[in-house]
């Protein structure tokens, strides 16, 4: 009896929602100006569910350019504890504020407690504007 | 070694709680030799109790106590979570068991006459507990917030307004002075999982005491036997009227459908409220009261049987006797059981009845009430021609014939489709798909289901209701979009459909499907002499209409 209420209460608990696992592409902005090699952070509203509501958020991404059709998302939150990084113009990397992990420009460590680089989000191109999707992709493994 | 240790700690345990003589004493407890599967009730009530803690703290993780949002989180909580359809089940038909257990343990109480000196007290401890059990179910009907929570809370607390003196001061204290809203929801919420709990808990724990005190009960036939221990024959016998109970209640919350109806509309006037079944016999026994004399139904008559039946054991003060002697108790238990059948068959016989099948279940997906009636039509047309038979529907279903349908690279126009409905073979040489035998008209409609379809929306194939797919086809074959507006698609000659329910009713509209003059004079409108079966799925599919 303890298991016929425990397994399904369990998997109540930790499967997730059934519409939470599809998600789509919110368009964060036109990056055609965006110089190769210069980080910019881009502002944009998305919706997210969030349990039985879908919420229109605002959220940021940093965007590099990488060549002229190819860019890389970053999320915005460094993959050590979840505090927003900046991009550090004096010392050409993403510095995080909090426990001074930095990052290169591709997104890998370079110095700081951070495991892994910046995790990253699915991004493409329509027409000078870009495209993210939701799902996080997690950065590379420190080489460290 | 191990065995030593073990001991060792079981007797430190021991020295320091007491808990492993505290568990002898529990389970050797003498008790009269003629207990038997009579006494199981108690066990049982107390298992369902704690079950119903469990599940509802269960439940309370993903639902927000706030009007609306109980009711979004709720059909999320169904809909969307695995195992929360089961848990809710449990839930609900949980509650119903419980007062049934309840009852029948109170019953079993009164015909034994369990209740004499000394037990009186124990007696009227379970007598405020079986009200606890009740305000439990009351409280928790409003919790989904849909339409049958709403309306059978606005006549429970009606009831409660109407009680000499205290009426209004009742209903301030509810939260419904004025209407029922949020204060009414909040202090529902409260009695429900903080208040009542807390005070159930209690008087469990002070009623198990009692009978442990006193012992249970002895019966006449007892005189001179000597007494048994509760282990292992009574363990035995509580542990397998837990099992069979706990496995009809499980099964009842897989098989059975827990009603979730529409979001709580204050201003629908076509909804007819009922209370939950065990109620219904006070609500069918408030119509034999009219005008002032109605408080004798509603408040009287309930409370001088709840005093009666607190007062059972100083009424009845004479030496324990044999069941077959006990007339009284036995006509008393016999003529409540026949009076609460009675009224209770009256009250759902008088209930007009929407057969299940004909109503919207919210506790299931509802997207395709979003859809145009030709996409709905088109679902009915799908199903109908067997597509799903070779085509996998969003990556489920992998190894089938045809392409998956959803895949968006697939996407052709409806011409192309039509076209390659028809003759299959032309557009995609090589196509095993045999030609679909449909007019244009149903064509286009399957056509414009099945560019609308993506894995967002694909649950709607599986979840539309029989008779709004086949009401949307009627709609469809008789062109009523030619003149009407359904979610946003067709002309506006005539009024939108959406939102019909809240102004007319479902025999207005038949007779107007029927006689169009007669109920709109100079209507151009023609005449539709539907089956009775077509005219049941058009009024269904019409009326289930969001607008």
């Amino acid at each position: 009896m303890a298991a016929a209420v425990a397994i399904p209460a369990t998997r109540y608990l930790l499967v997730p929602a059934r519409a939470g696992r599809k998600e789509g592409w919110t368009e964060a902005g036109d990056v055609s100006q965006l110089a190769s090699g210069s980080p910019v952070e881009l502002v944009f509203r998305r919706n997210r569910r969030d349990g039985w509501r879908v919420i229109s958020e605002k959220s940021t991404v940093w965007v590099v350019r990488k060549s002229e059709n190819e860019f890389v998302a970053f999320a915005p939150q460094c993959p050590h504890l979840g505090c927003a990084f900046h991009w550090d113009e004096k010392q050409r990397h993403f510095l995080c504020p909090c426990h001074t992990s930095a990052f290169s420009l591709d997104g890998a460590v370079l110095s700081g407690p951070s495991a892994r680089g910046l995790d990253r989000y699915p991004a493409r191109l329509e027409q000078n504007r870009l495209l993210v999707g939701s799902e996080v992709i997690p950065g590379a493994r420190a080489a460290w | 070694m191990v065995k030593q240790r073990f001991s060792g700690v079981l007797a430190w345990l021991e020295e320091r709680t007491g808990l492993a003589s505290a568990a002898r004493g529990f389970l050797y407890e003498p008790i009269p030799a003629s207990s038997g599967w009579r006494q199981v009730f108690g066990s049982v009530a107390l298992f369902l109790f704690l079950l119903q803690a469990v599940t509802g703290m269960l439940l309370a993780l993903n639902y927000a106590p706030t009007p609306g949002e109980a009711y979004n989180s709720l059909r999320y909580l169904v809909t969307e979570l695995t195992g929360g359809r089961l848990l809710r089940g449990l839930h609900h038909w949980g509650a119903s068991m419980f007062i049934v257990v309840v009852v029948l343990h109170l019953a079993q109480v009164l015909l034994w006459g369990a209740y004499k000196k000394p037990r009186e007290a124990t007696w009227l401890v379970g007598v405020v507990l079986l009200q606890l059990a009740l305000a439990f179910g009351l409280t928790g009907y409003l919790l989904p917030w849909d339409n049958r929570a709403y309306w059978g809370t606005v006549v429970t607390t009606q009831i409660a307004a109407k009680a000499p003196l205290v009426g209004p001061y009742l209903l301030r204290l509810l939260g419904s002075d004025g209407s029922i809203g949020v204060v009414t929801f909040a202090r529902f919420y409260t009695l429900h999982v903080l208040v009542l709990p807390a005070i159930t808990t209690l008087l469990i724990g002070l009623h198990v005491y009692l009978v442990r005190r006193h012992g249970v009960a002895p019966a006449p036939e007892d005189a001179g036997r000597p007494p048994k221990p509760f282990f292992p024959e009574q363990v035995f016998k509580d542990t397998v009227a837990i099992f069979a109970s706990f496995a009809l209640l499980f099964t009842l919350a897989v098989a059975a459908r827990v009603p979730l109806e529409r979001i709580a509309d204050p201003t629908d006037n076509t909804y007819i409220p009922r209370p939950e079944w065990y109620f219904l016999f006070l609500f069918q026994l408030l119509k034999f009261f009219e005008g002032p004399l109605e408080v004798f139904g509603s408040i009287v008559l309930p409370g001088l049987a709840m005093l009666a039946l607190a007062l059972a054991p100083f009424l009845d003060r004479g030496p324990a006797v044999r069941l077959g002697q006990r007339t009284v108790a036995l006509g008393v238990v016999g003529l409540s059981a026949l009076a609460w059948a009675g009224l209770t068959a009256a009250a759902v016989a008088t209930t007009p009845r929407q057969p299940a099948e004909l109503a919207v279940d919210f506790s299931q997906p509802t997207g395709w009430l979003q859809l145009a009636p030709a996409e709905l039509a088109g679902i009915g047309y799908f199903r109908a021609e067997n597509c799903a038979a070779c085509h996998p529907v969003s990556g489920k279903e992998a190894g089938k014939l045809g392409p998956d349908l959803t895949r968006t690279q697939l996407r052709k126009s409806a011409a192309w489709m039509i076209a390659h409905f028809k003759n299959p073979g032309e557009l995609v040489p090589g196509s095993q798909m045999p030609p679909i035998r449909l007019n244009d008209k149903e064509l286009s409609a399957l056509a414009a289901f099945l560019l609308k379809l993506s894995p967002a929306n694909a649950e709607a194939l599986h979840s539309a209701p029989d008779f709004a797919v086949q009401g949307a086809m009627l709609y469809q074959a008789h062109q009523c979009g030619a003149c009407h507006r359904v979610n946003g698609v067709g002309m506006q000659l005539g009024p939108p459909l959406n939102g019909l329910s809240r102004r007319r009713t479902k025999s207005w509209v038949e007779r107007h499907f029927r006689e169009p003059q007669v109920m709109s004079p100079g209507t151009s409108m023609p005449a539709y002499p539907f089956t009775p079966r077509e005219m049941d799925a058009m009024l269904a599919y019409l009326f289930s209409l969001e607008g």
